[in-house]
């Protein structure tokens, strides 16, 4: 997917910029409000990340333009302020959704998604593999085309795998993308999440190798 | 200077104390430590059954009656005022001086009609007209006078009857023939044609009411001018000769007044009395007198005298002269 | 916040003081003058008669045979009778040599009106002379004639209760018009007072409504500090986000490359280390946050501004908003009962009160369990939070609701005693109660309820 994130922090914006690539997305980054005009502009977006106090101002006036335009790519605002501020209802107004700095970044990847979902309504944007077809904004995916229900740390574990097949992620790895950092995740976490998906799998032509001692893989059985 | 004033003022009282009472009475002896001492010029016997009443229901006060003439109560009161507590009198032109000359104590919760006191110290307690009293033989087939001028011309027309036979006040002497006469002569000039008829055919002179109505009873006098129709009253309804007539031309009132001495022991008792003495005098009072009660219908309807600083205009000694001097042109004639 | 002020004195008061003393002294005024001219006036009437009489008594004198004689008319003292019955006094002197009268009264030259004192009592004189010329004769009549002044004194009596009555309706008069013309005064000053409470805590706008000329300036200082007040608060509000923004940046700096760092180190030791550092930056930013929180709620319940809202709405935008974070957790986020729920409330301080304890039972939840709200409108509006987690310790379930204490199962969960203190001072804040209670199957229930 294609951000624009407007942010006048470099270090924040690079920090962002890195964790969302290593997710495969693409990221545009734009310093003050008249650079990110000119991003929108030339370029389409799925989303914008939006900081509120910028150089050259307010992000709040940037949003209310932006409304105003025919462009109704949706944005979601990092702010800095409190949660119980006049000002967060109004950025409500304009806003999709809001992120409070500092955040965790599977919130503002859920956020995001949540936001797409909300917005993109019939837009497909649907990974396949074998005989599975998986839709990570609507958290869709079938195997053999029956539609199989997953929870969303299993959708999230499967999002992981399918982006990079063949890819081995270790147990670490695996549990610092499906656990926040305040939730206590016991040893074997990983291996009942790594069972479920197995389950949901079974029937397609998709497979999770454990390689003991270092960790998993998605393979794709022909 | 002074010193001769004190002197004279001792030999007076001194006098005074010796001198002889027509009367002299006292009731309810022994009822007080002293003697509550009125001096008045009412007889006693009309004033008896008030002062025995008034004893009755104050058993504790004794009362001493002194009885004498008006001008002498005058003289002997201005004498030596500490020696009497009450001062009765028909003359209201020397009460009032009295009064005037700060002689009577105030008596402020005593209350009274103002035209029947002056200054809360002096107050009246009778109406009394003077009268002309006749006897009614001497004027067998003839018009008893209703008049003064009546009176004038019933003696022009008889000087032979009348001679010597007629009586009046002599004012030197009486106060209240003094009073009666100078209001008559205020009121009118009949008052001084009447004097020179009467001086022409030798008017007897007297100086109390009772003795003329004693001569009328028994015939030295046939006509009595201004007697007090409160005494002859009680001789008239016994003698049957007797008439009393209030002139219709003007009828002349007196109110009998009363006043406690400045100089009183005795406040309270005195006090006392005046309050008993009004009370019992006014008119709505059903009871049977022996005085006459004050009336405010005579004060309205008839010419009562006045209780005003007015009757110290014939006490003056120069007006007193002249008035005297010229009664005595009129009635005396030599 | 303290709302007494150091009051010295009434300006009411020192205003009715002011007009009514002022009532007071002129009534006195007024009392003293209209009695000394009622004394000049009555002495006057005195004098007039005296005057009058004495010259009657005068004219009365005439030259007989080379003597002096005087007739005193009746009417000379007949015009001297008063009501009180005042005493008279007189004596007559030909050439100096008393002829009759009171010999006690002496003749004044030159002064015909003096008072003095005679047998006790004060009394008025008129002296007054005649110059008689006869034949061969010429002499000098004098008279002085005295009365006392008792009906004088009367009149003066009646004259002197009937101004004071007067000068005390005249004080009455004047102390209900003082009293009319205070509150008239003050009048104004109170309309400002309430049109200055009525306000709203965030209306700092200039006043705009005319007032008295004496209040202009009041008014324009009141606008001027008010300016100056809401660019203060402007100006701090502004700060404070300035100064969150300045911290929780880098912090969000700090997290994110901490985060990306995660993703490439392997070892073991390192990981831990950046592990505890992200766990540390949640803690303080979870910490302040809810701290600042804490300190907002805690303003805005001061100044309560209450909106017509519908709860379930509310509940229901808050669910949307939250459950992308649960979804994460693999909890799920129910909302029960239907309906609309009416209630004037804040809404801002009712939403904050509910994340709170949404958070609290997020942070107690078991995996994959369900989180449920209900909004009910009988017998009071009310919502409630129930989680499936381990539920309250019940020996704590008193004192939990005060600041900062935490249950004991809960020693690792940041802030929960303080999430739960501001949903308490939230449901004070609107008359209400926060009842905390636990589910005989097991979790926790808070019920935030308001007062109609």
């Amino acid at each position: 997917m294609k951000f624009l994130l407007v942010e006048d922090n470099l270090d924040l914006a690079n920090a962002i910029a890195s964790r969302m690539r290593q997710d495969g997305h693409i990221i545009d980054h734009a310093e003050n409000l008249g650079d990110a005009q000119a991003f929108i502009e030339v370029g389409e977006y799925e989303l914008i990340l939006l900081d509120i106090m910028l150089p050259d101002g307010d992000g709040r006036t940037f949003l209310a333009q932006h409304r105003a335009s025919d462009r109704d790519t949706p944005v979601i605002v990092l702010t800095a302020r409190s949660q119980v501020s006049d000002r967060i209802s109004s950025l409500d107004m304009g806003a999709d959704d809001y992120v409070t700095k500092p955040f965790d970044h599977a919130e503002l990847e859920a956020r995001c998604r949540a936001v797409l979902r909300r917005r993109s309504g019939n837009a497909k944007t649907t990974i396949e593999l074998g005989k599975i077809t998986f839709d990570p904004v609507s958290g869709q995916m079938t195997v053999d085309g029956r539609a199989v229900q997953m929870r969303n740390r299993e959708l999230r574990l499967l999002e992981l795998f399918l982006n990079a097949p063949g890819q081995i992620f270790s147990k670490n790895k695996l549990s610092d993308r499906l656990f926040s950092f305040d939730e206590d995740v016991s040893e074997n976490a990983i291996e009942v999440y790594i069972g479920r998906l197995r389950k949901h799998l079974s029937g397609s032509d998709l497979k999770i190798t454990t390689l003991r001692g270092i960790g998993y893989r998605l393979d794709h059985v022909e | 200077m002074r010193y001769t004033l004190v002197l004279a003022l001792i030999s007076l009282s001194a006098a005074a104390g010796a001198q002889e009472w027509e009367d002299r009475q006292l009731f309810n002896e022994g009822g007080g430590d002293s003697a509550l001492r009125i001096i008045s010029s009412t007889d006693t016997n009309l004033f008896a059954p008030l002062i025995e009443t008034f004893v009755t229901r104050n058993p504790d006060v004794a009362v001493e009656y002194l009885v004498t003439g008006t001008a002498d109560i005058d003289r002997r009161f201005r004498a030596s005022p500490g020696d009497f507590d009450i001062a009765i009198s028909s003359a209201m032109d020397l009460q009032l001086k009295l009064a005037n000359d700060g002689f009577a104590l105030p008596l402020e919760d005593i209350e009274h009609p103002a035209w029947a006191e002056w200054r809360k110290s002096l107050f009246a307690f009778t109406s009394e007209p003077a009268a002309i009293v006749v006897n009614r033989e001497a004027f067998d087939g003839h018009p008893i006078p209703q008049s003064r001028q009546e009176l004038i011309e019933a003696l022009r027309a008889r000087p032979e009857i009348f001679h010597d036979r007629i009586g009046t006040y002599d004012v030197r002497r009486s106060g209240l023939g003094y009073l009666f006469a100078t209001q008559d002569a205020r009121a009118s000039e009949t008052f001084w044609r009447l004097m020179e008829v009467m001086g022409a055919l030798d008017a007897r002179l007297y100086s109390s009411s009772s003795q003329m109505i004693e001569d009328l009873s028994n015939g030295t006098i046939i006509v009595a001018y201004n007697v007090l129709g409160s005494y002859a009253e009680p001789r008239a309804a016994r003698d049957d000769v007797l008439e009393i007539v209030l002139p219709s031309d003007f009828p002349t009132t007196m109110m009998r007044t009363a006043l406690v001495s400045q100089e009183t022991t005795q406040a309270g008792a005195a006090e006392a009395f005046i309050q008993f003495l009004v009370s019992y005098q006014w008119e709505d009072d059903g009871e049977a007198r022996t005085l006459p009660p004050l009336s405010e219908e005579d004060a309205i309807e008839r010419a009562t005298i006045g209780l005003e600083p007015a009757l110290l205009a014939f006490l003056d000694t120069l007006k007193r002269d002249k008035f005297l001097t010229e009664w005595e042109n009129a009635l005396i004639q030599d | 916040m303290s709302n007494s002020v150091e009051v010295s004195g009434s300006l009411r008061n020192r205003l009715v003081l002011t007009l009514i003393g002022g009532a007071a002294v002129l009534a006195m005024l007024l009392f003293f003058a209209v009695r000394s001219y009622a004394v000049q006036v009555a002495q006057q009437g005195q004098d007039s008669i005296l005057e009058a009489s004495v010259a009657s008594m005068l004219d009365a004198a005439t030259i007989r045979d080379g003597a002096v004689e005087l007739d005193l008319p009746y009417s000379a003292f007949s015009m001297l009778s008063t009501s009180a019955d005042d005493r008279v006094f007189y004596a007559i002197y030909q050439d100096g040599t008393f002829l009759s009268g009171y010999e006690d009264l002496a003749y004044s030259e030159g002064q015909p009106f003096e008072t003095q004192l005679m047998r006790g009592s004060d009394v008025r004189t008129v002296s007054a002379s005649r110059t008689m010329i006869g034949a061969d004769l010429r002499t000098d009549i004098q008279i002085v004639l005295a009365q006392t002044q008792d009906a004088l004194s009367e009149t003066l009596d009646q004259i002197s209760r009937n101004v004071a009555l007067f000068g005390i309706g005249f004080f009455a008069l004047a102390a209900a018009l003082s009293f009319w013309a205070t509150s008239a005064t003050i009048g104004q000053l109170d309309k400002l007072t309430i049109s200055v409470t009525r306000r709203g805590p965030q209306d700092l706008s200039p006043f705009a409504k005319p007032v008295p000329q004496e209040m202009a300036p009041l008014v324009k200082s009141l606008n001027s500090l008010m300016g100056r007040l809401d660019q203060s608060l402007s100006q701090s509000e502004d700060f404070i986000a300035e100064a969150a923004h300045r911290v929780r940046t880098p912090l969000a700096t700090v997290r994110s490359y901490a985060e990306a760092t995660l993703q490439r180190v392997d070892k073991e030791e390192n990981r831990e280390a950046m592990r505890s550092m992200v766990k540390a930056i949640d803690e303080s930013s979870r910490a302040a946050g809810q701290l600042l929180d804490h300190a907002m709620t805690t303003f805005r319940a001061d100044h309560l501004e209450r909106d017509d809202i519908d709860l379930v709405e509310l509940v229901a935008e808050l669910v949307q908003r939250l459950t992308p974070i649960v979804d994460m957790k693999d909890l799920t986020l129910t909302q029960n009962g239907d309906g609309q729920v009416p209630y004037a409330g804040d809404p801002i301080l009712i939403q904050s009160a509910v994340r709170n304890l949404i958070d609290n039972s997020m942070k107690y939840s078991p995996v994959e369990s369900a989180i449920t709200i209900t909004v009910a409108a009988d017998p009071a509006p009310r919502i409630t939070v129930c989680d499936q987690g381990p539920g309250f310790p019940s020996n704590e379930i008193e004192t939990l609701t005060a600041r900062f204490q935490r249950g004991a199962n809960a020693a690792t969960t940041i802030g929960s005693g303080l999430g739960l203190t501001i949903a308490q001072d939230v449901a004070l804040a609107h008359g209400g109660a926060l009842h905390l209670t636990n589910q005989p199957e097991g979790g926790a229930c808070v019920t935030l309820s308001f007062s109609h």
